[in-house]
């Protein structure tokens, strides 16, 4: 499907017909205020925006979805960004005492951008990507995604498109919004398999024991290697990308690798190759494991018996999965997670320099989800005003009241959004917010309750 | 008023029962009267401690053995170490003390981020140190007495096996039994970050479930929350201690003396050029600034870490604003930058650095402890400490480039190996200025800098400018004598002295 092709220069033109007619801010305002269960949570939020010339506003803050509206609708905002919930009005942080405003909460963010792929990556650099290495951002979304609901617990999570090169993650739970700097830390962590920059060779190191994390890791990178790495990427193809792969393999393994792929050119055989000499050398650790799967069963219990495994913690034994996640796992731009006050490009924001909408991503399809196809503000624009076939006119009969023709206005734009490319994204959204209302409405019923008692 | 428990020959008043156990969670300030000088010396005495505790920290990996004698050592002849079950007057002294100095020590180190952050990174330490030293029962007693709760696995759990079903049932066994436990305890997740972040506990649904025998890691963060709580509502109360005319100085210094020198005072401001900068960087920067260096003149690029640490250090040895705009935006014009987008988007935070915007915080440069410790680099990005961060092969590749001997660089990655950075940048200091020793303990990229120009024939001037700042605050001690009060009088005088006591022990260290 031919987008209308977008120039940045047409933006001055656009935003105002995007911010005015499609811009979702009813299911905005609805995220931000979360059901209203805190008071001031969406009047303490803090936004930012970017205008025209390169302009940058912060501690923007508004008391209603009205105001927001028409703010927006007035400076037209390049780019919006969102921050944290303050102890007080952001718009009014100067006349606070020093020292008493403060961040208080903000949703656990993830930045996952190509550019941090550069090394692994032989079809693109810089801030090009194609759809040979938007698998990078599909695996790093089923990864992550499952471990915050897996291990975290968190059950809502929104995955955003940012518009050129990359994905965010915004986990909206109240235990999320509430964690402190600290634990962010510990999380990002947690999720960090790749370290080093520049100057490290060994970006991934695996030591006994394999944490379950890491192995459920490692089982979505499988579903996806040979395609991506070994077809896509050629990985074992051209001589400079086995070099490098070698050069993680540790030096005995090496030499004998070098010599079988002077015989063997097939990218499958090669990497089987790599992936036999790695376990001939893990060897030793599967006579126990049967021993203690039956004592659980047995037991139903868990006490565990001490069980001495041979302690096999040599370095580099398990390089087969250490490439795998070097060239595959998610990498993750550390310093937007850890902040309570770091601020974070919106869903539904522009992207200036591509035109695309930030989009939410439907994980139940992400397999499916092509980033070239999201719609930009120029597509949107121009479906606007194509006329749907079928479509009734409005009927602004004489002496109608005011009311109503305020009514209208909404629902046309209702309608708006719903006739352009935007409208399957909105949807999706609406289902996110509905699967959050459920949990505020308990929290609201809880609090009236509290208040009840005496 | 209340006799507990056991009674003594010699008196004791009520408040012993707060030290009833020689290891506490300081919870309850002391509500005694001390004198002064007992103040005054028991925060002294702390900070020597805290200060050992954070220099073997550096120097060895905490927790083995070395590290364990070598702080016995230093915690036997000050504070109470291990259990005595003769409970005498020496022992009460101890544990008085330990409490006191806690909380002296408190109100030094409440005021900035920085330095709280020191602060409980030492006494976390410290009480780790000393929690792992007592036995499974005396571990347990203690948290029982604090009220620390945690739930087992319910019985539930128990019958219904396990609620993992967890596909990977080989891994979380070895996981499981390299810990040999017996017990298992289910805690929200937020209540173990440590062992979250390094990934040694399981989780499952936002618990985290860990064997018995990790529990000190949750009892540290626990401490390490409380104190953080703590350290703030300390924040709020300060301006009436620092009303307090003989407190001030006393808890001034003290907060200064941690970092001995910091190198924000810009005495050379000006004396370096632009142009002196490429052959200052291969003869008198150390190595992680020379590789930022040499990294922004190759990219004409430098991400943020790199910007903070290298800008910070620029400012360090004497750059003005006027001369780091010029310098950074003539290198990023370059690149990829356009003069317009310099001024726009780079120029904010380098005046920033400077302290000209946002909430005007004169940054420090990073000390050799921040840069190895904080922020690791990732892809793209050229900071941190390169002995700590580099793989070792690189670093050699690097330090053959810079004509550094193959002995010499032998020495230096065996210092890596063992963790030594910081001994690995001033072999590389040894070695590239051709001297045996180097008779400074480096902690600091500036005074990395500040040697070196010394050594090369930079001479007097900054010799003298690098003590003015120690024997400046001794002078407007000693000269505070001539004031009009004879309590000021001595409280400076006291105070000079122990300037002299604290300096010489730093520069020791």
């Amino acid at each position: 499907m031919p987008s209308s092709d977008y120039d940045p220069a047409s933006l001055p033109d656009l935003l105002p017909l995007y911010y005015r007619r499609l811009f979702p801010f009813s299911q905005y305002y609805r995220w931000l205020s979360y059901g209203g269960v805190q008071k001031n949570y969406f009047q303490n939020r803090e936004f930012s925006f970017t205008l025209k010339d390169d302009i940058y506003v912060r501690y923007q803050s508004f008391s209603t979805q009205n105001e927001l509206e028409k703010e927006m609708q007035k400076m037209n905002p390049y780019k919006i960004d969102v921050g944290a919930v303050y102890s007080h009005r952001p718009s009014q942080h100067n006349t606070v005492k020093s020292g008493t405003f403060q961040a208080l909460e903000k949703e656990l963010v993830f930045d996952i951008d190509m550019t941090d792929y550069d090394d692994v990556r032989s079809c693109c650099s810089a801030a090009d990507i194609c759809s040979k290495c938007w698998t990078l951002m599909t695996i790093a979304i089923h990864i992550l995604d499952r471990a915050l609901r897996d291990d975290f617990g968190f059950q809502h999570r929104l995955w955003v498109y940012s518009g050129r090169r990359g994905v965010h993650c915004w986990v909206c739970d109240e235990a999320a919004r509430k964690l402190s700097v600290a634990a962010r830390s510990a999380v990002t962590e947690y999720l960090s398999l790749v370290k080093g920059g520049d100057e490290t060779v060994k970006k991934v190191v695996l030591t006994e024991p394999i944490h379950p994390f890491i192995s459920n890791s490692l089982d979505v990178v499988k579903e996806y290697f040979t395609q991506y790495a070994l077809h896509d990427q050629d990985l074992m193809g051209s001589k400079e990308s086995v070099e490098k792969v070698l050069a993680l393999v540790p030096e005995d393994a090496r030499s004998y690798l070098q010599q079988e792929f002077e015989k063997e050119k097939k990218p499958e055989k090669r990497w089987k190759l790599i992936t036999t000499e790695a376990k001939r050398k893990q060897v030793g650790n599967f006579a126990h494991s049967f021993y203690i799967v039956l004592h659980i069963r047995t037991e139903g219990l868990v006490v565990l018996q001490s069980v001495s495994l041979k302690s096999t913690a040599k370095k580099g034994q398990y390089f087969e999965k250490e490439i795998m996640l070097q060239y595959c796992y998610p990498r993750l731009d550390a310093n937007v997670s850890k902040g309570v006050n770091h601020l974070l490009k919106s869903p539904f924001s522009v992207h200036p320099k591509t035109g695309r909408i930030s989009v939410p991503i439907d994980v139940s399809e992400l397999d499916k989800f092509d980033p070239f196809s999201v719609p930009t503000i120029s597509l949107i624009c121009e479906e606007l005003d194509r006329p749907r076939p079928g479509e009734e006119k409005e009927k602004l009969g004489d002496g109608k009241e005011k009311e109503d023709e305020k009514d209208a206005i909404e629902k046309r734009k209702i309608r708006d959004y719903k006739r352009t490319s935007l409208a399957k994204y909105i949807k999706y959204f609406d289902q996110f917010l509905d699967g959050m209302a459920r949990s505020w409405k308990a929290e609201r019923l809880r609090k009236s309750d509290l208040q009840k008692e005496f | 008023m209340q006799f507990g428990g056991r009674r003594k020959k010699n008196s004791i008043n009520p408040q012993s029962e707060l030290y009833g156990q020689h290891l506490q969670f300081y919870g309850q300030p002391p509500l005694e009267n001390i004198s002064l000088s007992e103040f005054e010396t028991f925060a002294v005495e702390r900070l020597k401690l805290l200060k050992t505790v954070e220099n073997l920290g550096v120097s060895h990996v905490k927790l083995t053995d070395l590290y364990i004698s070598k702080l016995e050592k230093e915690l036997k002849l000050v504070y109470s170490y291990r259990k005595n079950d003769f409970y005498g007057p020496t022992e009460y002294e101890k544990r008085r003390k330990d409490h006191i100095s806690h909380f002296i020590l408190r109100l030094a180190y409440c005021q900035t981020e920085d330095l709280r952050r020191w602060f409980i990174q030492q006494e976390v330490d410290l009480f780790r140190f000393r929690f792992n030293d007592l036995d499974p029962k005396q571990q347990l007693e203690f948290l029982h007495k604090n009220n620390l709760r945690y739930d087992t696995i319910s019985s539930e759990e128990k019958t219904h096996g396990w609620p993992l079903h967890c596909e990977h049932i080989h891994d979380l066994i070895v996981f499981f039994s390299s810990s040999n436990c017996h017990c298992i305890l289910k805690v929200p997740f937020q209540d173990a970050l440590d062992l979250v972040r390094l990934r040694k506990v399981y989780l499952k649904q936002g618990y985290a479930y860990i064997p018995h025998q990790d529990i000190v890691t949750i009892v540290l963060n626990d401490f390490r929350t409380r104190l953080s709580k703590a350290l703030a509502l300390t924040a709020r109360s300060l301006p009436a201690v620092h009303s307090d005319e003989r407190l001030q100085p006393l808890l001034n210094h003290l907060s200064h003396a941690y970092v001995g020198q910091d190198y924000s005072i810009q005495k050379n401001v000006g004396k370096i050029s632009l142009d002196q900068i490429d052959s200052l960087s291969g003869k008198s920067f150390p190595l992680c600034m020379r590789q930022l260096h040499q990294s922004l003149r190759e990219n004409h690029h430098l991400r943020h870490g790199g910007r903070m640490q290298y800008g910070l250090f620029l400012k360090g040895i004497g750059l003005s604003l006027e001369q780091a705009l010029q310098f950074w935006k003539m290198e990023f014009i370059r690149g990829k930058v356009d003069a317009d987008k310099f001024d726009k988007a780079y120029a904010y935070s380098i005046r920033h650095m400077f302290g000209k915007e946002g909430k005007r915080t004169d940054y420090t440069p990073y000390s050799c402890m921040k840069v190895i410790l904080s922020n690791p680099p990732s892809q793209g990005d050229h900071h941190g400490c390169p002995f700590r961060h580099s793989d070792p092969e690189l670093l050699k590749q690097k330090l053959q480039v810079y004509k550094v001997s193959p002995s010499g660089i032998n020495q230096i990655l065996e210092l890596v190996k063992g963790m030594h950075y910081q001994l690995a940048c001033q072999k590389y200091f040894e070695l590239t200025h051709n001297i045996e020793d180097s008779s400074f303990s480096l902690n600091h990229p500036n005074q990395y800098f500040l040697e070196s120009q010394k050594l090369l024939g930079g001479g007097k001037d900054i010799k003298r400018e690098m003590d003015a700042p120690q024997r400046s605050q001794e002078n407007a001690a000693s000269k505070g004598s001539t004031a009009t009060q004879e309590v000021a009088a001595n409280t400076s005088q006291h105070l000079a002295e122990m300037t002299e006591d604290l300096d010489s022990f730093f520069q020791d260290a």
